[in-house]
């Protein structure tokens, strides 16, 4: 059914159908309105034979998940940024015990600075976690994904991490095409763990493992990410068929194979480079977009196939590793250094977005033209004030008690109510 | 496309007044989207709502930078705020007040526009009439429609009716109703 719908309520309402048992949760923003609206839903009976609660903090409902899990429930929970690190320690746990947990990440930045605005700062946090890691460009995407997160971490026993940049579709109204009941089921057959605590038939769950087995139970969790990149592919298709619509895979071409320049993106940037696109290609400019759907697994061949008759390549994220760079342009490179036929591309790394920094139509043409004129610098901080920067790098050189960056650097641009601290 | 920037105060309903706009076109079979301008939301505060209306869909996400239509749900932004930043001006503009345009000191920015597409209108006063609530949204959402055409008015009365309770939502509708009525008399 057409709705017009906030991107969190329609989550909620998505991960309502997947008919979860167990639901703890923690507030935080950006991500609070779909755990509350949950919460709603669990409270009016519209979603039933579901427990919910809401624990005392990310550290206590990653726990509780893995507890519920292990116990052989449906079990889904949502966080965002600091929330995320709050719970890293279980995080890790839940993915080494391989237990089957959907989490949406309202991705938003990590402090500090504090700043509860979009990027990908968290996501990129967890990403040798072990989770599986989706990114959605839209918010009907966040509704199919988050369908198919359950049954692809039922089929692998691994935990799916949906990916939804915060604000920027959580509280985007956008149309959306909510599926009914009888189809999700369809899609999802009821949860059958592949391990289970139940004092009928005693097991124990997360032995201790010692130098003689941990290279293999390691490399086995490599392995099932790697199967994955197989059953995501088939699980996309057997989506299209009951859904009508294409949301998932592991990469989407927006006329990727057939163009000079490629913009690499993952989440809602996406959304914005087609609709440049769409403008750059009725003016003869030969562009288009490689959307990652799956960020891990990997799928380093499906970019790279993708990939083969790009001359140069934009990635463009939305958070880099401090002191080395683009986290995703890194791994492009690695993945195209393997692949022989693609080796003489050219990467340009884009970091955009940082802390909710609007991503304009605008400042994204300037980067097609640059690459079109082959100047576009292989590292690039997209809009940076690099006055400013330069600023309050003198400030540090000539004064060694020059005070807090954030706050001078607030100061400098004008914003008054960062406080003068000597 | 049409796209469309609300500039308000926290607590005016700005925010509301976008996913109103946007529910509505949808009830007409049009695409749209609406978002805030993301922020610690304070009242009083200056505010951005941003929507879109289209025939197809919308993939863009970037905030509205060249609006066709502006509506400004404050007048005292005009002092705090460039609400005129990238305006389209052979579109709308529709402002909340009891103040000529001359007295707000906008006549020449407004005279850019074309002359049937500016309208100012008591929308707080008649809120406080309608709603008993200084929230001028729906007032000037029910101007919106009669000033662009882009909804109408069955339409937002089905937004305002989905989106509030019965208690809420009936005044709103007569809010809506009387700017409706207000700038369709004045455009004749």
């Amino acid at each position: 059914m057409l709705q017009q719908i906030s991107g969190s309520i329609a989550v909620a309402n998505a991960v309502a159908l997947c008919r979860p048992e167990v639901i703890p949760c923690y507030p935080i923003t950006p991500q609070t309105h779909i755990v509350e609206h949950l919460s709603t839903l669990v409270k009016s009976g519209q979603l039933q034979d579901c427990t919910y609660e809401n624990v005392e903090s990310e550290f206590a409902s990653m726990s509780f998940c893995i507890g519920a899990s292990a116990a052989g429930a449906r079990t889904y929970t949502a966080t965002a940024s600091q929330g995320l690190l709050y719970m890293m320690e279980a995080v890790y746990n839940a993915s080494g015990l391989g237990l089957p947990i959907v989490m949406t990440l309202g991705n938003r930045a990590i402090g500090a600075p504090i700043n509860i605005w979009n990027d990908h700062s968290d996501a990129m946090s967890v990403r040798d976690a072990g989770w599986i890691q989706l990114f959605v460009e839209s918010n009907q995407q966040a509704v199919d994904v988050h369908i198919q997160a359950f049954k692809l971490a039922e089929a692998l026993s691994l935990p799916v991490m949906v990916n939804m940049d915060g604000f920027i579709l959580t509280h985007a109204i956008t149309r959306v095409d909510m599926p009914d009941q009888e189809q999700v089921d369809r899609f999802l057959p009821p949860f059958i763990p592949r391990q289970k605590l139940d004092t009928e038939s005693p097991l124990s769950i997360g032995a201790m493992v010692g130098p003689d087995a941990f290279t293999e139970v390691r490399y086995l969790a490599h392995h099932k990410q790697k199967e994955a990149l197989t059953i995501i592919e088939q699980q996309a298709e057997e989506f299209a068929n009951i859904f009508g619509r294409d949301s998932g895979g592991l990469v989407k071409s927006y006329f990727a194979q057939e163009s000079d320049i490629v913009f690499v993106a993952m989440g809602s940037v996406v959304g914005t480079m087609q609709d440049l696109v769409n403008d750059l290609r009725s003016e003869g400019y030969s562009v288009g977009i490689l959307s990652l759907r799956s960020f891990r697994p990997f799928p380093a061949n499906a970019i790279c196939n993708a990939l083969k008759n790009a001359q140069q390549v934009i990635v463009f994220e939305k958070s880099f590793a401090v002191g080395m760079g683009g986290i995703l342009a890194s791994e492009i490179h690695m993945a195209t250094q393997r692949y022989a036929d693609i080796q003489g591309v050219q990467i340009s790394s884009v970091i955009g977005g940082l802390g909710g920094r609007t991503i304009t139509k605008q400042s994204l043409r300037k980067l097609v033209d640059k690459a079109k004129q082959g100047d576009l610098d292989a590292e690039v901080f997209m809009d940076l004030e690099a006055n400013t920067v330069v600023r309050e790098l003198k400030r540090q050189q000539d004064e060694q008690s020059s005070g807090p960056a954030a706050e001078n650097i607030l100061r400098d641009m004008g914003v008054v109510s960062a406080s003068k601290t000597h | 496309m049409f796209q469309i920037r609300i500039h308000g105060r926290g607590g005016q309903g700005v925010v509301s007044a976008s996913e109103l706009l946007s529910v509505a076109a949808f009830e007409e079979g049009k695409y749209s989207q609406s978002f805030p301008s993301f922020g610690s939301e304070r009242m009083g505060a200056p505010v951005q709502a941003f929507a879109r209306i289209n025939d197809t869909s919308i993939t863009i996400r970037e905030p509205v930078m060249e609006p066709d239509m502006l509506i400004i749900q404050d007048p005292t932004l005009f002092h705090a705020v460039n609400v005129f930043e990238g305006a389209n001006t052979q579109g709308y503009l529709l402002i909340n007040s009891s103040k000529t345009l001359s007295e707000l000191g906008i006549e020449e920015m407004s005279s850019l526009y074309p002359k049937d597409q500016v309208a100012v209108l008591p929308a707080t006063e008649l809120a406080i009439k309608y709603i008993k609530q200084a929230k001028p949204n729906t007032v000037l959402l029910g101007a919106f429609a009669a000033l662009s055409q882009m909804v109408h008015m069955p339409a937002l009365e089905k937004a305002i009716r989905e989106k509030f309770p019965k208690k809420i939502a009936e005044p709103n509708i007569l809010a809506a109703k009387a700017g409706y009525r207000l700038i369709d008399a004045i455009e004749r």
